[in-house]
This record gives structure tokens, C-alpha cells and sequence, in this order.
């Protein structure tokens, strides 16, 4: 046998899953299947196991646009000065209540 | 080439402070070939472990054994595709590292090549082999590489329960007949020694474990994990009332640990270099449940093709 | 394991981080009355018990032998799950047969030391599967069926009953639409598996009939509100299946080829005397043994 890739007949897809009502979709993992329907059976199947979930997205992998390591100082470095944006930064007597 | 000199620096930084390499971040070649290689064999082990004990499914001598069994096995099967889904974010992809498996040309765990040959190895796999498993894997979920680590997190949690039902058969099986003691007993003679050979080669003959150490890949050298496994199960052995068959396992006092007898380098050599006494059957089995599937994984494909065309329209 | 835990927000967490995942596991007959009603024959509820008990164990079994050898992993962890969700529908429904006949028979009884002429379930069940195309095809055939008497078991007169077809309808409407989707994607996929599956339910189509003849033990149970007749199933398990066959461009056999099923007087085909043979040949051999 060659040394040529052997692709899978599938694509991949991503999954995410809500543990319970009131929290985010969580990514969990990725697994092949040939549509968007057999991709939620299957995630139901492999994630879902020990009543992880009450619900699913999938999404083919193909289709996530992401920011890459190489982006990281354009995109989040800018935030990283702005402390006024954290509550702690401005200074209230501790008399003051509810504040 | 400043990239490739940030990507480096970024890099050892992130092993040097503990942190998670991730996917889409720059890694040495050799680190993600080493990865891959990792995830894909522990993945392939996953799929034709489920082989031994699947045999014993639809003979298991009661319905709640079965249930436990089946579960078990098809957990096997999940903790194969979280590791498959870990090494394709890394490039690789499954129907590849499906052929390398089914042509022998990538390797699994070499425990799983031996014969189930009684209903007390189902339950002595859960408890030794799950076991050392559980023994290795812990470690690994503080892998350097962030996929490897989550997947192996959630597969230890659910390996708890692999241990904890063969132990529980076992120890079923130990109040049951005299030839349902006799069954646990040979199942341990059987199965302690490849247990023992499952952390590899001993680390003076261990030629990647300094690199594997370095890159934070692995935790422990093979030799702890094994003292480690070993320390653990006698124990666990003295409750069963089962021998482990080593004349020479013994409490050190001095060093706090067992000692216990020389391991038979050769037949491990032999075994994972495909001579086991069931490595051709394991592997024909997976070959012949591809081929077999191949014109409905295809169907499938098309089938999806044609929609798509469809909703295009 | 605290570090990095990306799994810490899909866990209740509870005391033990060392289990698995996965909480609100429940009895499925927790708070179920399990006193037989008033008026019903033991006999014939045993006898019900052990029709529908059997239909799933049979079935699961041979569920049972696609795990490590269907067309792809996920599709194995998906047959396993439907194999277990029979399995458990079995093990209440032969409890409820051993309760019924007051003899004392648990599950374990019932399901490893009947011959083959005790069992009760129909042939669809025991068939063996030559390819994926006659699993999916068979089992689309069974679960429809199944479904449809579940759902009206889940009003019976007797609570255990009813709670076994509540609990099973919410099982077997995903079974169906596991089976519907893949006889579907065969159906309109490639030439070669338009030719299997349409092969595999002209094989599956005579076995079709046995499954909406009315026992007589399922006539007088029904009479008290305690059984579902099958024959009044026939125009839902129909519309079901002309839908999905239309989707898969696929032609159902004319009815007129139906062969007379007997699974129900314990009148069998020499698979279930292989998968009984295999099944029941470890608790048999150590009869006494403790598992």
C-alpha cells in the first residue's frame, strides 16, 4: 500500500453540548458523519451516554472560521490595558452600601 | 524566520510554564508526529480492545452482565472516537489512521492480542488490564497537548467504572462454585504478566521517554508507573483471595514498595511486533467490518452529495 | 483534576469527582404499584410478559452481534445503544412475566433456561442479518411496530405495563428514526445500496404479517384493558412505512406473500435455536454458579 492519504469517507463535524438548562454549549469533541442529521444521532450516541445533555449543535468543521495563534496580540492584546473596565479599579469607602 | 522563532519560543514557553499546547499553535514537527503516533495507537487500542471482551457479550450468564458488558464495550468503542477526534485536530484523519491500523502498519496495545477464554477474563481484564489502563492514563490527562489531556480526562472518569465491575464480578464469582474460583484464578495467571508488560519496556531500553518527558507528553517513566500498578494491586489481589503467579513478589520494607520477579522481555517484544497469538485475528476482524462497510459509508456520502445538490437548486 | 477543565461545566458537581459523568440515573418502576389487577389472568399476563420480553431480548441480541463490526464506529456505539435500551425493556418485561406467574422465575430464569418452543417472540425478531441493509431494514420494520404498541401500552391497566411502554415509547421513537434515516440514505445513495436495501425488505416483508395477528391471550387482555391488539396497528405501522420507503425510492412487496409466523406458540426457525445456543450456554453449563 502507498503512502497516499486515505481520506474518510465523511466529513467532520464539531460538537457542542448544553449539560442543563441555564449553561452555554460546551465544545466537546468531533466525530464523522456523512450529514447534519446522522451528525446529531451520532453526537447523542457519543456524547451523551450518561445524561450529559439536553441539547446539541453540531457544526461541520470545515465550516468554523477561528482566530489563529499568530492573531492572538492584534486581537487580544488591546483589551488587556483597559482596566477601567473592571469594577475593582475604582476605589469606594466601605461605608457605602450595595455597591 | 522570526515566526518560526516566536512560534519556538512561544512553544517551550508553554511546556516551561505547564500550560496547554493547542491545536492551531506552531509545535515541533517531531512533537506533533509523536502526538499523532500516541493518540492514534491509544485510539486503535480502544477499538480492538473491544474485540476480547465483546466475544463474551451475547454469552454473558446474566442479563445484568450483559447490560454491563455491552455498555462497557460500546464505551470502548466512545473512548476510540474522543481519541481519534483528538489526533485530527492535529491533521491527521480517521479513514488514514484506520488504514494504518488494518494494514499493521500502526500499532495498538499489545494486551489486547491475547484470548478470552473464560467469562472470569472479562471480569479480570476490567480489574488488571482496566487497571494498568487507569495507571498510565491518569498522568496522561495532564498531557501538554490540550485535546490528548480533555479527552483522557473524560476517559478516566468513565474507566472507573470499567475497573470497579470487573472487580465486582470478580469477587461475585470468588463466593460462587469451586470451578468459578478456579476460572478467577487461571484468569490471573494468565493476565498479570501482559498486564505488567502494558507500560512498555523497561526505562533503561526506553530510547523515547526522555523526549516524551521534556515535551510534557508523558509524566512518569515506565518503570514508576509499573511499581506503582503493582503496589496497588496486591492489595486488591489479598481481598480477592487470588494468587498473582510471582514466586518472588515480596513487601520491601526498605524501599517501601513490592519487589517483584523479571519480566519476560522477549515475549513482549514478540507479541507487539504482531506474533501474539491473536494479532492476525484482531486485526482480519477490523479489516473485514471496513470492508464490509465501505458501500454504506459510501452510500451514505452520496446520499448527503445528492441533497446538497438538491437544496442548491 | 482541577486543571484546565473543560468538562467541569457538563458535570454536576458532586462529591466524587472520580465518577463519570452523568447524574439522575432512576428506576424506571420507582412508585409503580406491582400488585397484579384485580381480575386479570396470571397466566395470561405471564404469557403477554414473555411476548413483548422476548421480542426485545431476541432482537437485542442480534443487535449485540453488530457491535465491533458495523460500517463505521459511531454507527457500532448507536446499534450498542439501541441493543441496551431492548435489553432493559426485556429484563423488566420477563420480571413482570416471573411476577405474573407467581412461580418464582426471575429474569435470569426466564431468558437462560427456556428451550426455544418457550419463547414467545415473532420471527422478525430472531432473523439473522446478511449485510447493514437487513439490519436497518428490519429493524425499521420492528420498531415502527414496536412503537405503535407501546404507545398504547402505555395505557394499560396495569401499571408496570404502562410504565414499561411509557418509558419504551421515548427508546424505540429514536430507534425508529435511526433505522428510518440510514433505510433512507440507502435507499437514495449508490446503485449497489439502493439493490441491498430494496433486497432486504422484500426478505423482511413476509415477516410482516405474523406481527398484526391478534393471540388469543393478547384478545382476552385486551378485553380488560391490560394488552394492545395488534391488529389495530396495522394503518399506522402502514402509513409509517410507505412514508419512508417513498423517501428511500424504494417499492414494498405486494402483502399477498406473507408467510404464517407462529413465534407466539413458540413455533420457531432454526436461528433462535443458534442464539439460544449461544446465549444460554455459559449460565447453563455452571448452572449454579454466581455472576
Amino acid at each position: 500500500m502507498s503512502d497516499e492519504q486515505i481520506r474518510h469517507e465523511w466529513p467532520l463535524f464539531e460538537v457542542f453540548v448544553r449539560a442543563k438548562r441555564g449553561l452555554n454549549h460546551v465544545h466537546v469533541g468531533s466525530l464523522r458523519a456523512a450529514d447534519h442529521e446522522m451528525a446529531l444521532h451520532h453526537a447523542r450516541d457519543l456524547y451523551t451516554r450518561r445524561n450529559e445533555g439536553v441539547s446539541i449543535w453540531v457544526v461541520r468543521s470545515a465550516d468554523v472560521v477561528s482566530s489563529g495563534p499568530e492573531d492572538k496580540d492584534a486581537f487580544f492584546a488591546p483589551s488587556g490595558d483597559k482596566v477601567y473596565r473592571h469594577p475593582t479599579y475604582y476605589s469606594i469607602p466601605d461605608s457605602v452600601p450595595h455597591i | 524566520m522570526t515566526d518560526l522563532a516566536t512560534g519556538e519560543r512561544t512553544f517551550a514557553e508553554t511546556i516551561e510554564k505547564d500550560q496547554r499546547v493547542e491545536p492551531r499553535d506552531w509545535m515541533p514537527d517531531g512533537y506533533r508526529k509523536t502526538m499523532i503516533r500516541q493518540i492514534a495507537q491509544h485510539a486503535h487500542s480502544e477499538i480492538i480492545g473491544m474485540q476480547p471482551e465483546g466475544a463474551w457479550i451475547t454469552r454473558a450468564p446474566t442479563l445484568r452482565r450483559k447490560a454491563i458488558l455491552l455498555a462497557k464495550v460500546q464505551d470502548e468503542a466512545g473512548h476510540g472516537l474522543y481519541l481519534y477526534s483528538a489526533a485530527e485536530t492535529l491533521g491527521a484523519d480517521r479513514g488514514d489512521l484506520t488504514r494504518r491500523l488494518i494494514e499493521g502498519r500502526q500499532k495498538y496495545s499489545s494486551i489486547f492480542n491475547y484470548p478470552t477464554l473464560s467469562f472470569a477474563d472479562v471480569g479480570v481484564i476490567g480489574w488488571l488490564v482496566d487497571g494498568a489502563a487507569i495507571c498510565n492514563q491518569v498522568p496522561l490527562c495532564r498531557s501538554s497537548f490540550g485535546p490528548y489531556a480533555r479527552a483522557m480526562i473524560r476517559i478516566c472518569k468513565e474507566e472507573s467504572f470499567h475497573q470497579r465491575q470487573g472487580y465486582e464480578l470478580l469477587m461475585t464469582m470468588m463466593k460462587g462454585t469451586e470451578a468459578q474460583r478456579a476460572m478467577v484464578q487461571d484468569a490471573t495467571n494468565r493476565w498479570w504478566w501482559p498486564s505488567l508488560m502494558m507500560f512498555g519496556p523497561p526505562d533503561t531500553d526506553s530510547p523515547n521517554t526522555g523526549q516524551s518527558m521534556a515535551w510534557k507528553i508523558k509524566r512518569h517513566t515506565n518503570d514508576e508507573l509499573r511499581q506503582r500498578f503493582v503496589d496497588m494491586t496486591v492489595p486488591q489481589a489479598e481481598a480477592l483471595g487470588v494468587t498473582l503467579p510471582d514466586p518472588d513478589l515480596r513487601w520491601n520494607s526498605e524501599r517501601g514498595r513490592h519487589d517483584f520477579g523479571e519480566i519476560d522481555w522477549s515475549e513482549l517484544k514478540r507479541v507487539i511486533s504482531g506474533d501474539g497469538p491473536m494479532n492476525a485475528e484482531r486485526i482480519a476482524h477490523r479489516r473485514r467490518a471496513d470492508e464490509d462497510g465501505a458501500w454504506v459509508r459510501e452510500a451514505a456520502a452520496a446520499h448527503a452529495a445528492k441533497r446538497t445538490e438538491t437544496t442548491h437548486e | 483534576m482541577s486543571f484546565d477543565d473543560a468538562y467541569g461545566a457538563l458535570t454536576d458537581h458532586d462529591d466524587d469527582a472520580r465518577w463519570a459523568y452523568g447524574t439522575g440515573f432512576a428506576d424506571p418502576l420507582a412508585g409503580v404499584p406491582t400488585a397484579i389487577p384485580d381480575g386479570v389472568d396470571r397466566a395470561d399476563l405471564a404469557a403477554y410478559c414473555l411476548m413483548l420480553g422476548d421480542d426485545a431480548l431476541i432482537m437485542s441480541h442480534r443487535l449485540q452481534q453488530w457491535v465491533t463490526r458495523a460500517p463505521e464506529l459511531e454507527d457500532e456505539l448507536a446499534v450498542a445503544n439501541i441493543g441496551l435500551d431492548l435489553l432493559g425493556q426485556a429484563r423488566l418485561l420477563l420480571t413482570r412475566a416471573g411476577e405474573a406467574e407467581g412461580s418464582g422465575r426471575d429474569e435470569d430464569t426466564l431468558a437462560y433456561l427456556r428451550d426455544p418452543h418457550e419463547f414467545r417472540n415473532v420471527l422478525l425478531a430472531e432473523r439473522s442479518d446478511d449485510d447493514f441493509a437487513h439490519l436497518v431494514a428490519r429493524l425499521l420494520v420492528f420498531a415502527t411496530w414496536r412503537l405503535a404498541l407501546l404507545d398504547r401500552l402505555a395505557a394499560s391497566g396495569d401499571p408496570v405495563l404502562a410504565a414499561i411502554g411509557a418509558k419504551g415509547v421515548k427508546e424505540v421513537t429514536y430507534h425508529r428514526e435511526y433505522a428510518a434515516q440510514w433505510v433512507v440514505r440507502l435507499g437514495d445513495g449508490t446503485p449497489v445500496s439502493h439493490e441491498r436495501v430494496q433486497a432486504a425488505v422484500d426478505a423482511v416483508y413476509p415477516l410482516v404479517g405474523e406481527l398484526f395477528e391478534t393471540h388469543e391471550v393478547e384478545r382476552r387482555l385486551a378485553g380488560r384493558g391490560i394488552a394492545v391488539e395488534p391488529a389495530s396497528l396495522r394503518a399506522e405501522f402502514d402509513a409509517v412505512m410507505a412514508e419512508v420507503v417513498a423517501a428511500a425510492t424504494l417499492r414494498l412487496r405486494a402483502a399477498t406473500a406473507v408467510e404464517p409466523g407462529r413465534g407466539r406458540d413458540g413455533m420457531h426457525t432454526a436461528a433462535l435455536g443458534e442464539i439460544l445456543g449461544e446465549m444460554q450456554e455459559l449460565a447453563r453449563a455452571i448452572p449454579d454458579g454466581a455472576w
